[in-house]
């Protein structure tokens, strides 16, 4: 591989006047660091004499050494006068010139103390505004809702029952499941605790309590955040990439009244649906273990649901859906409206949509948690 | 390898590609020469790209024998792999690394190259930014921010970013406004002239073939139907070639050229 053994030599005469350079070898992109760094401590405040008879080959790292080199040079009082330039070199050197990029003033990047700042100042920053941005979003979505209302020929059911369908009937499996799970493992664990001070009936109210309230609708909301959401960035984000919404506007639809309204309907109509599937999945789970495990028969089981847990917890964890319906229908889809136009950012953006999603679920939960308590419910 | 004097950098022999049962190229022969610059023209579908995927060894051949500098693209070794310093290709929509910066993609190549020195690199980044005729800002976008023109030029930033021998490009300047396809023209004349660069060119524009290219190959009938300069394309006897280089389009570019050489 001699492509890869390339050599530059470099002979050095000072003379009264200023200095001679007399290079041979090969003066490439494979030489280039290794000439620059013998160059370095070269003085340029005086004429200098460049031989290239000695040079087999240059190639454009080559000639842009000697251009910064003669720039450099002038730029310090002294001057760079090349010798034996063969033709293709005079004109790779003229091309180099030429194209000898504006050094342009980069604004200098800060560094300790200060650049840690400025990183937390630009995260909060962005953290505020991308909420300010969903808000904007938010009311988007329910300006559109209100021309939908106002016009309903212009409302698309067919995408609706669509989106339903995807949101909805395709997560029942899924939520289902794991409610079920959730219920199981509650009643089990619930009943090692409890048996031990012989209060092994107030299992139910534990499942019944914290599946209906919390577990329940809050698991639902985070499993359709991970199918949902990335599925909606990816939908509307592909498009935008595509410029299919561009190309929407221009036929004069709006990507609002078509894409958004559509898919958020559809997830607020579908969450408290999932929501209840799994308040009655769970409960069963809790309970096929209450009677396998501490011997609470169904009968027993329902009875003592009814006696000792209010419709209260299940209303109070139903109000939530739609909330959480709306949040998460309003990050993907605007996660995927601000998709750039490579491949990259749709990745991106699906990902993040998710967490953003399944980040802002939980901390409405929280809220919702701390506001019922205040009340009193 | 030396035929009038000339050394040829690419030898294809008896070449034949097919898809399936869809043969594309059939007892295909091309030589192209050291410095020249060579059109490669044909209609849509004649296998103009495939041909470039072969000869760069993306695209493995039914049958035949395809050498770069005397090296067998087909076989393996340490041979083989330094073909890829020596040649640089540029898609047809540049084919840009699009998680990376234009100056981050033109580095990619870079980075193989032992010793040299992150500052370095990133200078002779920007040096061939703007010898392809790139703003300078331009470096630091991404190519999804970049016009179809400026990704061009940005994808043959990147293929001449180790200063190769050969490169290949799929049809440059379609896509571009006359201006800009004249202006990339002259660009690929100046730097075939001044870095002694062998040009493999596919195109569909006239004006292209007329203002830069030494020699035409014609690809036709499965197999390079005719070389020759353009005086000697205009004396082909052969439908395809007659209506390509007599129609109307072609009368309006030879007259721009002949007059600019008049000039
Ligand atoms: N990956 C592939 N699979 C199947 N057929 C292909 C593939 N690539 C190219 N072809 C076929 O080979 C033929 C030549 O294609 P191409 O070289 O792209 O044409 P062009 O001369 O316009 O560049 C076309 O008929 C195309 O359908
Ligand atoms: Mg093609």
């Amino acid at each position: 591989m001699a492509a890869r053994e390339e050599r530059i030599e470099l002979g050095l005469s000072e003379t009264d006047a200023g200095a001679a350079l007399s290079l041979s070898g090969v003066l490439s992109i494979r030489t280039v660091s290794e000439l620059r760094h013998r160059l370095a401590a070269l003085n340029l405040d005086r004429p200098l004499v460049v031989d290239l008879a000695g040079v087999a080959r240059i190639d454009t790292a080559g000639a842009w050494l000697l251009v910064d080199l003669e720039t450099r040079a002038q730029s310090a009082g002294g001057s760079l006068d090349l010798r034996n330039v063969r033709d293709t070199t005079a004109l790779l050197l003229d091309n180099v010139r030429q194209a000898r990029p504006e050094p342009e003033n980069r604004p200098e990047a800060a560094r300790g103390v200060r650049a840690l700042l400025e990183r937390i100042g630009r995260a909060v920053v962005g953290a505020l505004r991308y909420f300010a941005d969903l808000t904007g979003f938010f009311g988007l979505f329910l300006a559109r809702l209100a021309r939908v209302l106002r016009h309903p020929s212009q409302f698309r059911l067919t995408a609706l029952v669509a989106h339903c369908e995807d949101v909805g009937l395709r997560a029942v499996p899924i939520v289902s499941l794991m409610a079920f799970l959730i219920g199981v493992v509650l009643a089990f664990q619930g009943a090692e605790q409890l048996r031990q001070f012989g209060a092994e009936v107030f299992v139910v109210d534990l499942i019944a309590i914290s599946v209906l309230r919390e577990l329940g609708i809050l698991l639902t909301a985070i499993i359709v955040a991970g199918r949902t959401a990335s599925a909606f960035t990816a939908a509307i984000g592909s498009m935008k990439m595509r410029e299919e919404i561009d190309a929407m506007r221009t036929l004069g639809l709006d990507p609002g009244v078509m894409l958004f309204v559509p898919r958020i309907l559809a997830l607020l109509l579908m969450l408290p649906i999932l929501g209840i599937i799994a308040d009655f999945m769970g409960i069963f789970g809790g309970a096929l273990m209450a009677w396998l495990e501490l011997g609470i028969s169904p009968s027993m089981f329902v009875t003592r649901l009814i006696e000792g847990t209010g419709v209260g917890h299940l209303v109070v964890g139903l109000v939530k859906a739609p909330a959480f319906a709306l949040i998460i229908g309003v990050v993907g889809c605007h996660a995927g409206m601000q998709v750039k136009g490579n491949a990259e950012s749709l990745g991106r953006m699906t990902s993040g949509s998710v967490v953003a999603a399944i980040f802002a679920v939980i901390l409405a939960d929280a809220l919702f948690s701390v506001f019922f308590a205040k009340v009193g419910i | 390898m030396t035929e009038d004097g000339r050394e040829a950098v690419i030898r294809v022999r008896g070449l034949k590609t097919q898809f399936g049962s869809h043969v594309v190229h059939e007892n295909l022969d091309l030589d192209v020469y050291r410095g020249e610059i060579l059109g490669v023209v044909g209609g849509s579908g004649t296998g103009k790209s495939v041909l470039l995927r072969t000869i760069t060894g993306l695209q493995i051949p039914a049958a035949g024998e395809i050498e770069v500098f005397g090296v067998d693209v087909l076989a393996g070794g340490a041979d083989r792999d330094s073909l890829d310093d020596r040649w640089g290709v540029m898609f047809q929509d540049g084919a840009l690394f699009s998680s990376l910066t234009v100056r981050e993609n033109i580095e990619v190549p870079m980075k193989a190259v032992p010793g040299l020195d992150a500052d370095i690199r990133r200078e002779l980044a920007d040096l061939k930014i703007s010898m392809v005729g790139l703003p300078y800002l331009a470096g630091d976008l991404y190519p999804s921010e970049l016009s179809g023109g400026m990704r061009k030029r940005a994808g043959l930033a990147r293929a001449l970013a180790l200063d190769p021998e050969i490169v290949f490009l799929d049809e440059p300047t379609a896509g571009l406004d006359p201006i800009g396809a004249a202006a990339f023209d002259t660009l690929i004349r100046n730097l075939s002239q001044s870095l002694g660069l062998t040009v493999f060119l596919v195109t569909h524009d006239l004006d292209t073939l007329y203002a830069i290219c030494d020699r035409i190959a014609v690809l036709s009938e499965r197999r390079v139907l005719v070389t020759g300069s353009l005086e000697d394309m205009l004396e082909v006897d052969d439908p395809w070639v007659r209506e390509y280089f007599h129609g109307p389009r072609a009368r309006a570019a030879f007259a721009d050229t002949a007059a600019d050489r008049e000039d």
